[in-house]
C-alpha cells in the first residue's frame, strides 16, 4: 500500500517546527526517524495532512551531562545510543537495551523521541525510561512541560501528548555510580516487539529500587519501590496480577518469569 | 561436501562448483523485475477486496467523476472464470471470476479494479469505490466445513468439499495383533508462502503484432499463456508471457492469477500498458496461503516398534477456490498417497477430504502435501518408539525400506528408484552424536533449559511426468521437455526452455549442462528462458523438476549440435565424424592437434556456406530435442534431518543448538547450488516448524496482516546446517541427478518436533501442532500438569 498525498515541512529548530504546526491545521504530525509511522503511512492507518520532519535540528540531537543527571535530545537514535552516545552507568544500561531494538537498519533512523511519543507499549524505551524515573521535556504550540515517562503512556500508540506538542529532550535523575541496572524482554526472536518486559532499577546510594513492567495493554507497570520484590521472587506473581494480568493466562506466566529473571539478573551483577 | 567431481575434460561439468552466472547482475542490483520495469503511458492498478469473507455482493457502485477508472466483473466483457478441475472421481467443480461476481468467498477477494497515474493515486482512489456487502455466515474452519447443515461456500454444492479420496485396505488382522496402537491429532497451520518479491504483473497490447504481452512474475509462462487463453477467448498466438527476473517462487508464482486475466483484459480494452505489483498486505491478507492440514492417525505396531499399518483420516483446508493449474485437490489427494514415506508396512488406510472454506485458496508450497505429512508420520513414530521404549532412529532404521530392496515399489505403488535411506539415517545420528546429547538431556544446559534430540525422514518424488500426472486430471500434464540449442555465428551457445529459474540457478546448471556434452565454456553459453515467443513449451518450474527435465532436454539437444558439428567439422578437417572429439571449445581430430574452434565451425556454417559439404545435415547448428525419463514415474531424492534443540520450559522458547542434514540427491551437478537450495529449504521448514503461522478468526478474518505481526525465520533463527551427502544416481535420468529442490522444507517441522517432544518427554508433554510457539509450549505442559494431577 501506499500512503495517500500529504504535505511535509523540514523544521531546522524546534520554533520552526512549532511555526509549522501552528500555520498548518490540526492533523499535522511530526515525523522523526519514521520507522513506524512510515509503515503506519503506508498502510494508511495514519492519515497526516502534513508531516513536520524534525530529523534537521541539531539540538535534538544533544546528549548532555548535567549536576542533576542526564539529558539526551528526543532526535538520538537508538544506534547512537547502542554506540555509546550517552555517559555514564546508565548509558553503558542503555546502549544493551538499545542493541536489542529491532535491527541496525531501524535502529539507524529510529529515535528516542520518536519511539516514546508512538507508544507502542512493547517497544523498550517506555518501560526502560518508566523505569528509569525519566521526565520528558515536551514543547508545544503554548508552551512547555514535563510529562513523567512513567505516566506518558495511555494505551496502545496513545500518550498525553497534546497533536501539537514535541518531544525535544529526555531528563533522567543522577543514578550513582553505585547503582545497578537489570533488564529482560521474552520475545520470539531478536529484534521483535517483546511479549515481556521487565527490568530494575536499583541505587543503594539514593535509596532507590525501582521495577517495571511491560510490553502490557498499555503504560508500563511501574513499582517505585522494589525492595520487596528484589527481596523475594515469590513476590514476581502477585506484582504481575497487580499489573492487570489474569492469573493464569499465557501473559501473566511470561511477565512473571520475565519480571523473576530480570530480578536474578540484577541480583547476579 | 560432496563427492561428485568434474572429469578432468570438462572441468566445468556435472560435479563442478560453478559459481552462478546470474548472480552477478542480481547481486549487483541488476536484475530486471516487474516493479523496476516502466513503459510509456503505463498506468497503475489497485485492487477492491472483499473485508468479508463471505457475503451477497449487491452493488458496487464507482465515483461519478472516475467511472471510467473503475471496472467489475460486469465490465470485464468475453471474460470467463478460471476453472480447475480435477478428473479424479466426486470432484465438486466451481469456477473463480477474476472480479466477484455475486458472491465474495474469502477476504481479499478482487472486486474491482482501478487505475491511475501512480499506486498511491489508484488507491485513493479504489477508497472511493463503494462496496455493498450483506454478509453471510462463515465457513472459517476444515472440519466446520464438513459438518453436516454447514453453510455452503459454493452453493451448488452439497458438501463443502472439493473433493474425498479413500485408500482402503482391511486393517482387521492387523488391529488383533498389534501391540503398540499410538493414535495422534495433530495440526499444521495455515501459512503464508514469502517470497521476497510479491506477485507482479505488467499488461499491454502491440496492435503491429495484435498481440497482447503479459509480463509476470511467474514460475511457468507457458501454462499462464494456456490460462490467459481459455479465460479471456483470444487465440494463444496472440498472447505472449514473459517471466522477467523472479524473486523467488516456491509455488507462490507456480498458479493462473485472476490478477494476470484482469491486467490482460484492461491492456487490451485501454490500449495502454497497465501494471500492478503486489504488495505485501495483499500477499499476507488475501493470497498467500497454504500447509493448513488436519490428521487423525493412527499408527499399529508389534511390540520393537516394527510398523504394520497405518489409518489416517486426513483434511486440507483447501480454501474457497479451485487454483490453476493444480487445482483444490492436489494437496489432499497427495496426502493419501504419500503420508507412508520411506516406510514399509503391511496395510494402509487413509481417507483424505479437501475442505472447502472461506479463506484463500490453498496453493502447493515447496515440498507441497510432504511437509504437513513428514510431520505427521515421524510424530506417530517418535510416539512409538517412546512405547517400545527404543530409541526413534533404531526404529526407524527397521521400518525404512532397505538398500538390498531397491528399486522398490511403495504400498502407495510408488517407485523408489534407488538408494539407501539406512545409511542414510545412520550418517545423521552419527553426525548428531545423539549419546552426546543424551548426557547433556541429563544434566540439562548450564542455564537450566531442557535438552531434546529429534530425527525426521522423507523421500522427494520430483519430475515425476505423465504417467503420475495424467490420473489427476487437472489442467496440466507434464509430458516431453525440450529445449532449443543454437550455435550463434560467433560460435557462442544459445539454450532455450520453456521452464523459469526464480533462484533456482539454472542459467548455471543448464550451462554445465552444455559445458558437458559439448565442452564449451559455460561463460559462452547462454539461457533463454521465461519467454513464450522464443522458448519451446513447458509446464515450467515446479515439482523439483528442472535439473532432471530441463538438464535432460538440453543434453539431449546438445548432443544433436555435438552430432552437427562433426558433420560440418568433418569435411573441413578431413577427418571421420568419428574421429572427431568435442573440448575446450573445440572440435578436434582425436589424438591430434588438428582442430577447428566451435566458433570456426559456426562461421563456416553461417557465413562461408560454400566450404561445407554437399551432403552436409541442412538442420545447421540449431536444434530443438525433447526428453523424458527412462521411466517417468520420477526421481527419488531422500534426506535425514536430525537435530539438537534446548527448550526454556518456564516460557515456552526453542532454540535450535545443531541442526545436521545428509542428504541423497543423486549426481549433483552442481554441489554448491544444491547446498544452497537445501539450506534455502531447510530455513523455510525452521520457518513452519516455529514461527509461521497466519491464524484467522471465527469470520475468516486474516490477523496477520503485516511482517510484524507474520513472523518469518531470520538469519538469527537459522543455525549453521551442517550438511552432508550421498550420490547414489538415479537409474532414471540422464547423469544420475535427482530433484532436490523442495527437500530441504519438508523435514525440519517433524524433526524439531520430536527434539521438543524428547526434551518434553519425562513431563509427558506432546506438541503435535505446528508452529510450535511459546504458547504451545506452555498449553501443552500446562495440560499434562493437569492431566497428571
Amino acid at each position: 500500500m501506499k500512503a495517500p498525498a500529504f504535505g511535509y515541512e523540514r523544521a531546522h529548530s524546534v520554533e520552526e517546527a512549532l511555526l509549522f504546526y501552528a500555520s498548518g491545521d490540526e492533523d499535522a504530525k511530526y515525523l522523526a526517524g519514521g520507522q513506524s509511522l512510515g509503515p503506519l503511512l503506508n498502510l494508511r492507518l495514519a492519515r497526516p495532512s502534513m508531516l513536520i520532519d524534525v530529523r534537521s535540528i541539531d539540538e535534538l540531537r544533544e546528549c548532555t551531562q548535567t549536576p542533576d543527571g542526564l539529558v539526551i535530545g528526543a532526535g538520538v537514535t537508538h544506534a547512537a545510543i547502542e554506540d555509546g552516545a550517552v555517559p555514564g552507568p546508565v548509558g553503558a544500561f542503555l546502549a544493551v537495551i538499545a542493541h536489542g531494538i529491532a535491527y541496525r537498519a531501524v535502529r539507524n533512523r529510529g529515535t528516542l523521541g520518536g519511539s516514546l511519543a508512538h507508544a507502542d507499549p512493547a517497544a523498550d524505551w517506555v518501560s526502560t525510561m518508566a523505569l528509569l524515573d525519566a521526565q520528558l521535556d515536551v514543547r508545544g504550540v503554548t508552551g512547555e512541560r514535563q510529562v513523567p515517562a512513567e505516566s506518558l503512556v495511555e494505551g496502545p500508540l496513545a500518550t498525553k501528548l497534546a497533536p501539537d506538542e514535541l518531544v525535544v529532550s529526555v531528563r533522567l535523575p543522577g543514578w550513582s555510580a553505585a547503582a545497578r541496572f537489570s533488564y529482560y524482554k521474552f520475545n520470539r526472536k531478536p529484534g521483535e516487539f517483546a511479549d515481556a518486559i521487565a527490568g530494575f532499577a536499583y541505587d543503594p546510594e539514593r535509596g532507590v529500587c525501582r521495577a517495571v513492567i511491560g510490553a502490557t495493554d498499555g503504560a508500563p507497570a511501574v513499582i517505585a519501590d522494589a525492595l520487596e520484590l528484589l527481596a523475594a521472587a515469590e513476590a514476581s506473581e502477585a506484582a504481575v496480577t497487580a499489573a492487570g494480568f489474569e492469573p493464569g493466562s499465557f501473559e501473566h506466566h511470561v511477565h512473571a518469569v520475565a519480571l523473576r529473571r530480570a530480578r536474578d539478573r540484577l541480583i547476579a551483577r | 561436501m560432496s563427492t561428485t567431481t568434474p572429469s578432468a575434460k570438462r572441468p566445468f561439468g556435472v560435479g563442478a562448483r560453478l559459481r552462478r552466472k546470474e548472480d552477478d547482475r542480481l547481486l549487483r542490483g541488476r536484475a530486471e523485475f516487474v516493479a523496476n520495469m516502466r513503459m510509456v503511458g503505463m498506468q497503475e492498478v489497485a485492487f477492491v477486496r472483499s473485508p468479508m469473507a463471505h457475503a451477497r455482493l449487491l452493488a458496487v457502485r464507482k465515483p461519478a467523476d472516475a467511472a471510467d477508472r473503475v471496472f467489475t466483473m460486469d465490465d470485464l466483457d468475453g471474460v470467463s472464470p478460471i476453472v480447475a478441475n480435477s478428473g479424479l472421481p466426486g470432484f465438486r467443480s466451481a469456477g473463480q471470476y477474476p472480479l466477484a461476481r455475486d458472491k465474495v468467498r474469502h477476504v481479499g477477494e478482487a472486486i474491482a479494479m482501478c487505475i491511475a497515474a501512480t499506486r498511491a493515486e489508484a488507491e485513493d482512489l479504489a477508497e472511493r469505490v463503494e462496496v455493498d456487502l450483506d454478509p453471510l455466515p462463515v465457513v472459517a474452519d476444515m472440519l466446520q466445513a464438513l459438518e453436516p447443515g454447514a453453510p455452503l461456500v459454493h452453493e451448488h454444492w452439497d458438501r463443502n468439499a472439493f473433493l474425498e479420496t479413500r485408500v482402503d485396505d482391511n486393517l482387521d488382522d492387523v488391529k488383533r495383533r498389534a501391540a503398540i496402537v499410538v493414535t495422534r491429532r495433530v495440526r499444521t497451520a495455515r501459512q503464508s508462502m514469502a517470497p521476497i518479491e510479491g506477485r507482479g504483473v505488467l499488461a499491454w497490447f502491440d496492435s503491429r503484432l495484435d498481440q497482447l504481452t503479459v509480463t509476470s512474475a511467474t514460475q511457468m509462462p507457458h501454462i499462464v499463456r494456456a490460462g490467459l487463453s481459455e479465460c479471456l477467448g483470444i487465440e494463444q498466438g496472440r498472447i505472449r508471457v514473459v517471466a522477467p527476473d523472479v524473486g523467488g517462487g516456491f509455488g507462490y508464482k507456480g498458479i493462473l492469477l485472476p490478477e494476470e486475466i484482469c491486467l490482460g483484459w484492461l491492456a487490451m480494452k485501454l490500449g495502454h500498458p497497465v501494471r500492478w505489483i503486489e504488495d505485501r498486505f495483499e500477499q499476507l491478507t488475501g493470497n498467500a496461503n497454504c500447509r493448513e492440514h488436519h490428521y487423525d492417525i493412527t499408527g499399529y505396531a508389534d511390540e520393537s516398534g516394527r510398523l504394520l499399518a497405518l489409518d489416517c483420516d486426513a483434511v486440507v483446508d483447501s480454501g474457497a477456490y479451485s487454483s490453476y493449474p493444480f487445482s483444490a485437490c492436489l494437496e489432499a489427494a497427495q496426502v493419501s498417497s504419500i503420508l507412508p514415506g520411506p516406510y514399509v508396512m503391511e496395510r494402509y488406510r487413509c481417507h483424505t477430504w479437501s475442505a472447502t472454506t472461506n479463506k484463500p485458496p490453498i496453493l502447493p508450497y515447496r515440498g507441497v502435501a510432504r511437509t504437513g505429512v513428514c510431520f505427521a508420520l515421524e510424530l506417530v513414530l517418535d510416539a512409538i518408539a517412546r512405547k517400545a521404549g527404543r530409541e526413534p532412529h533404531e526404529v526407524r532404521l527397521e521400518n525404512l525400506v532397505q538398500a538390498d530392496q531397491m528399486p522398490f515399489t511403495n504400498i502407495t505403488r510408488k517407485y523408489f528408484d534407488s538408494g539407501d535411506y539406512p545409511e542414510c539415517l545412520r550418517r545423521a545420528v552419527a553426525a548428531l552424536d545423539i549419546p552426546k546429547w543424551r548426557e547433556q538431556q541429563k544434566k540439562r544446559l548450564p542455564d537450566g533449559r531442557r535438552v531434546g534430540v529429534g530425527v525426521a525422514m522423507f523421500c522427494e518424488q520430483g519430475a515425476h511426468g505423465t504417467s503420475v500426472y495424467y490420473g489427476w486430471g487437472i489442467p496440466m500434464v507434464p509430458g516431453h521437455e525440450q529445449c532449443q540449442a543454437r550455435l550463434t555465428p560467433d560460435g557462442m551457445l544459445e539454450l532455450r526452455i520453456g521452464a523459469h529459474s526464480h533462484g533456482q540457478g539454472l542459467e548455471t546448471t543448464l550451462a554445465q549442462v552444455a559445458h558437458e556434452i559439448l565442452g564449451i565454456d559455460p561463460a559462452r553459453v547462454r539461457l533463454i528462458h521465461g519467454d513464450t515467443a522464443v522458448t519451446p513449451y513447458s509446464t515450467g518450474t515446479w515439482g523439483s523438476r528442472c535439473m532432471v527435465m530441463s538438464g535432460g532436454a538440453v543434453a539431449s539437444a546438445c548432443k544433436v549440435i555435438a552430432q552437427r558439428v562433426r558433420s560440418i567439422a568433418s569435411h573441413l578437417l578431413e577427418a571421420g565424424a568419428d574421429d572427431l572429439v568435442l573440448e575446450d571449445g573445440s572440435v578436434r581430430v582425436a589424438g591430434t592437434d588438428h582442430a577447428l574452434t566451435l566458433r570456426e565451425v559456426a562461421h563456416t556454417w553461417y557465413r562461408q556456406p560454400q566450404r561445407l559439404a554437399a551432403d552436409v545435415d541442412p538442420g545447421g547448428l540449431e536444434a530443438t530435442s525433447g526428453y523424458k525419463t527412462t521411466q517417468d514415474t520420477g526421481t527419488f531424492s531422500y534426506a535425514a534431518h536430525a537435530c539438537a534443540v534446548a527448550v526454556d520450559d518456564e516460557l515456552g522458547a526453542v532454540e535450535i543448538l545443531d541442526y545436521v542434514i545428509v542428504e541423497d540427491g543423486g549426481t549433483l551437478v552442481n554441489p554448491m547450488i544444491v547446498d544452497g537450495q537445501v539450506y534455502g529449504g531447510a530455513a523455510q521448514g525452521i520457518g513452519t516448524a516455529l514461527y509461521e503461522e497466519m491464524p484467522y478468526d471465527d469470520q475468516a478474518q486474516p490477523l496477520a496482516s503485516t511482517l510484524a505481526d507474520y513472523m518469518l525465520p531470520g538469519a538469527t533463527e537459522v543455525p549453521a546446517i551442517r550438511l552432508e551427502h550421498m550420490e547414489t544416481p538415479s537409474p532414471l535420468s540422464v547423469f544420475g541427478q535427482k530433484g532436490i529442490g523442495e527437500g530441504g522444507a519438508i523435514a525440519p517441522p517433524a524433526a524439531i518436533a520430536n527434539a521438543v517432544n524428547d526434551a518434553l518427554a519425562d513431563l509427558g508433554v506432546e506438541i503435535t501442532e505446528s508452529p510450535i510457539t511459546p504458547r504451545r509450549v506452555l498449553a501443552a505442559i500446562a495440560a499434562a500438569k493437569r492431566g497428571a494431577s
